[in-house]
């Protein structure tokens, strides 16, 4: 116990704050993102939305560290997208925390996209017929009838994505690396003690990581409750 | 003219074509579950663009494809009242009706409570639709359709999904709520009842095609065609060849009828509905058919008689009988015919 007492004393807090600020920053953009490009496909024709479909769910059924090589052979600054956003915004996106950001982006946006897809399919389509009929711009009908009542779907797509985009191990690896301070995660952490035969400061991060991921399913349902309150318990 | 529409639209395996001119306030559409009743609504509302026609109401053309005019269904000021009405379920009975209304917060604001007042909704303000009763959720519904109102209110069978009381009371609730609209309603049903407790003009639809138009009152007393005397309840349709212009011949019934009025050329079947037959013992009548007992149900006010005639193999005839004439019946038997008043027989065209 005396033990445990002394590495919590002596831990290094860095990753808990780098995975925190990773997950919260990819999952607002995957969460805008997603609900764009579940939109944009629930429009499109039938070859096309199983095109597109294909590709935006690809890196969710990729091993992460496929995606992340492709990550790197995109952003490495010795490839053209790498040379030109380093001489033209100054950004370096291997081994920083920007790539920390596109890393988990990339693997968590898919739960987002399919999930905010699957609850715009579920909407009874009435109610945006009767929207339009009301006279209300096709935004107001986006953002105050389709995405409420499409919340539930939203919400635990919500939920996955950040759960998803905080574990994220093999792309992150690969794009960001594990630069303790800088791009070192929590999972990256975990995974280097454990190597080091550090067992008991890895049991320390894993139960953090636990009481973190159930805190924010627990605070996200008593948020999200409040406006569901139109969903029948059964 | 208050409504003109004529479009056409392919509708998988048939094409709809619809023909619609009337100055009534109150239309009804008469059919069949899937003749294109509902996509004629849809129509007119915008949410389904025809491909080919035309509608015009109250002098407002909403769609011409002569001239590439197709209004947002935004812009056209229609009113559609969906079956389960649609109330956006994340939002409170005030945002509901505020939903459509433009203008500053204090107009918004004002015309609500108008409507509330109005809809007897004051005290539900801030309820959610799913915590309404049926008869508050068609109340919403209404309000938010009247607060911004529409040049013409569609209704899409819209007392279909009630359970039998609430019905009854919805239909008279939505017609005093109706009553002082000056626009035209359009009332889509295949409930015959409905339609005639609610309009004055009635267009009978079959397989995309409107097969007749008029006043209802006219069109229940005489369908003239089959389709339509089936739409209007009558459950006794058989084909007849025409012998002479007073005599009929219906095979699958075995007999001869005798009439006063002379028949049209084109008559091809004859309607009869099932309360108007009357029963013969002993000897028959003029215009009396014989029949034999197939089978029976007894309701709380009427009994169902099904019967087949003495020639065997024709479809069953429905004579419904009310409950005064259930001692007679009770201490006579069946009757050994029925007699079809000749007056009350509906000649029908194909």
């Amino acid at each position: 116990m005396d033990e445990i007492i002394e590495i919590i004393k002596e831990l290094d807090w860095s990753p808990l704050y780098i995975s925190l600020k990773t997950g919260v920053v990819a999952t607002i953009i995957s969460f805008f993102l997603g609900i764009y490009a579940a939109r944009k496909v629930l429009k499109a024709g039938p070859k096309m939305k199983a095109v597109a479909d294909g590709i935006l769910t690809l890196p969710m059924v990729l091993p992460p560290t496929v995606a992340g090589f492709f990550l790197l052979l995109l952003f490495s600054r010795r490839r053209p997208l790498g040379i030109f956003l380093f001489e033209t915004f100054d950004l370096k996106i291997v081994q920083t925390w920007t790539g920390c950001i596109i890393a988990a982006t990339v693997i968590a946006f898919p739960l987002m996209y399919r999930n905010a897809r699957a609850a715009f399919e579920q909407i009874d389509v009435n109610l945006i017929y009767a929207a339009r009929t009301l006279g209300m711009s096709e935004t107001a009908i986006f953002w105050k009838v389709a995405v409420p009542s499409a919340g539930p779907g939203i919400m635990s797509g919500t939920i996955l994505t950040f759960a998803r985009a905080m574990g994220e191990y093999g792309a992150t690896s690969m794009l960001a690396g594990n630069i303790p301070g800088k791009t070192g995660t929590i999972s990256q952490r975990i995974a280097m003690v454990i190597q080091d035969g550090n067992y008991l400061t890895a049991g320390v991060w894993v139960v953090i990581v636990m009481l973190i991921a159930f805190g924010i399913i627990f605070l996200m349902n008593l948020l999200s409750g409040k406006n569901m309150k139109h969903i029948k318990r059964w | 003219m208050a409504v003109d529409i004529t479009f056409q639209e392919k509708l998988g395996n048939f094409t709809l074509s619809m023909n619609l001119k009337s100055e009534s306030r109150r239309i009804g559409i008469l059919g069949a579950s899937g003749c294109g009743k509902s996509m004629t609504l849809k129509s007119i509302a915008g949410i389904v663009k025809p491909d080919t026609g035309k509608i015009v109401i109250d002098d407002k053309v909403l769609f011409d494809s002569a001239h590439k005019v197709n209004l947002k269904p935004q812009n056209r000021k229609v009113g559609y009242l969906f079956q389960n009405y649609a109330l956006f379920p994340t939002m409170t009975v005030k945002s509901n009706i505020a939903a459509g209304l433009r203008g500053t917060k204090q107009e918004k604001s004002k015309r609500v409570c108008e409507m509330l007042k109005k809809f007897q909704l004051e005290g539900l303000e801030d309820r959610l639709p799913g915590e309404l009763s049926g008869g508050q959720q068609q109340r919403v519904a209404l309000a938010r359709i009247m607060a911004y109102e529409p040049g013409v209110i569609l209704l899409d069978e819209p007392f279909s999904a009630l359970d039998v009381f609430l019905k009854d009371r919805l239909q008279q609730e939505m017609i005093e709520m109706l009553e002082d609209y000056k626009g035209t309603v359009i009332l889509v049903s295949h409930s015959r009842d409905e339609i005639y407790r609610f309009c004055e003009e009635l267009l009978i639809m079959d397989a995309g095609k409107v097969i007749c138009f008029g006043k209802t009152k006219e069109i229940f007393a005489d369908p003239q065609w089959k389709e339509a005397a089936r739409l209007t309840g009558c459950k006794n349709i058989t084909n007849v060849n025409r012998l002479d212009d007073k005599t009929l011949e219906v095979p699958d019934w075995g007999i001869r009828l005798k009439l006063k009025r002379k028949v049209p050329e084109d008559i091809c079947c004859i309607g009869f509905r099932a309360h108007e037959f009357i029963p013969v013992w002993g000897e028959p009548t003029v215009n009396s058919l014989p029949v034999k007992l197939s089978s029976m149900a007894e309701l709380q006010f009427e009994r169902k008689y099904f019967l087949k005639g003495c020639s065997g193999d024709m479809e069953e005839i429905c004579w419904f009988v009310q409950r005064e004439w259930w001692d007679r019946l009770d201490e006579k038997g069946l009757p050994d015919y029925l007699e079809i008043p000749e007056d009350k027989i509906l000649l029908l065209k194909g």
